[in-house]
């Protein structure tokens, strides 16, 4: 089994990437790097991530959704998080990470941020 | 539980072992009595700890091992994890924090380990190796600085 289920939908000419499951060293980290060039191969520069239902977190998964911003940036696009779970928060505040990332807890509000 | 206990367990350097450590963490922690809080911290710790030993210490050689030792007492749950690595010097790692490596995809591990636990040392163990040495005090039992 996976260790982190990504579901792809999009809200205008944004596309939210649903995750579910663990993001950390191995496969969840990957799966998460993989489907993000994905997009952006694809031209989809707005990526909304919905971290919702992401159950685990290591350091390798927030040094993946650092590199997603980083490379999501350096393509001119936008790579914005919604949902985060209290943990993911903490992870991201204690390493300043949290002022980098902007961050939404309505869809709505998200999806009308992006420029 | 009793105090003063010991729990060793010894694994290949191979990333599908982790989990298996996170599930004797999560009984050792629980039977503790340490919160949901803690506990899930401690876990995490502990985590980064035994994957610093697979992919940095050891190479993740597959015929390197990690050991990993709870030792268990009354106030406190001290965490052994052993690789069989070169060594290293853990002063000369970049500073997470520092605005320049802030954006960098990895090394906040040690960072996440020293935040989580309240000892965090490294040694050099007699028949090779680095130790990393992880303790968390009850909160009652925390010593004050």
């Amino acid at each position: 089994m996976a260790q982190l289920n990504i579901k792809d939908r999009q809200a205008g000419d944004v596309t939210i990437l649903d995750l579910s499951g663990k993001i950390t060293i191995g496969e969840g980290s990957v799966q998460l790097r993989e489907a993000v060039r994905k997009l952006l191969d694809e031209g989809k520069k707005k990526i909304l991530l919905n971290l919702g239902d992401v159950s685990y977190v290591d350091s390798s998964g927030i040094g993946e959704l650092v590199s997603s911003y980083t490379t999501t940036n350096n393509n001119g696009g936008q790579l914005k998080l919604l949902n985060l779970t209290k943990k993911i928060q903490d992870l991201l505040m204690i390493t300043k990470l949290l002022t980098v990332f902007e961050t939404y807890d309505s869809e709505e509000a998200a999806v009308s941020s992006y420029k | 539980m009793p105090i003063n206990e010991t729990i060793e367990l010894s694994i290949d350097s191979n990333l599908e072992f982790v989990e298996m450590v996170a599930s004797v963490t999560k009984s050792v922690t629980s039977k503790m009595g340490f919160d949901e809080d803690d506990a899930s911290w401690i876990e995490l710790a502990i985590h980064e700890a035994v994957i610093n030993a697979i992919t940095h210490g050891n190479k993740s050689a597959a015929d390197k091992q990690v050991d990993v030792r709870f030792v268990i007492e009354l106030d406190s749950l001290t965490v052994h994890v052993r690789d069989r690595g070169e060594g290293f010097d853990p002063t000369t790692l970049p500073n997470p924090l520092d605005p320049d490596n802030l954006l960098n995809p990895s090394g906040r591990g040690i960072f996440y380990m020293r935040t989580f636990m309240d000892e965090v040392e490294y040694s050099t163990h007699t028949e090779g190796g680095s130790v990393v040495r992880l303790t968390k005090y009850k909160r009652s039992s925390k010593p004050q600085n």
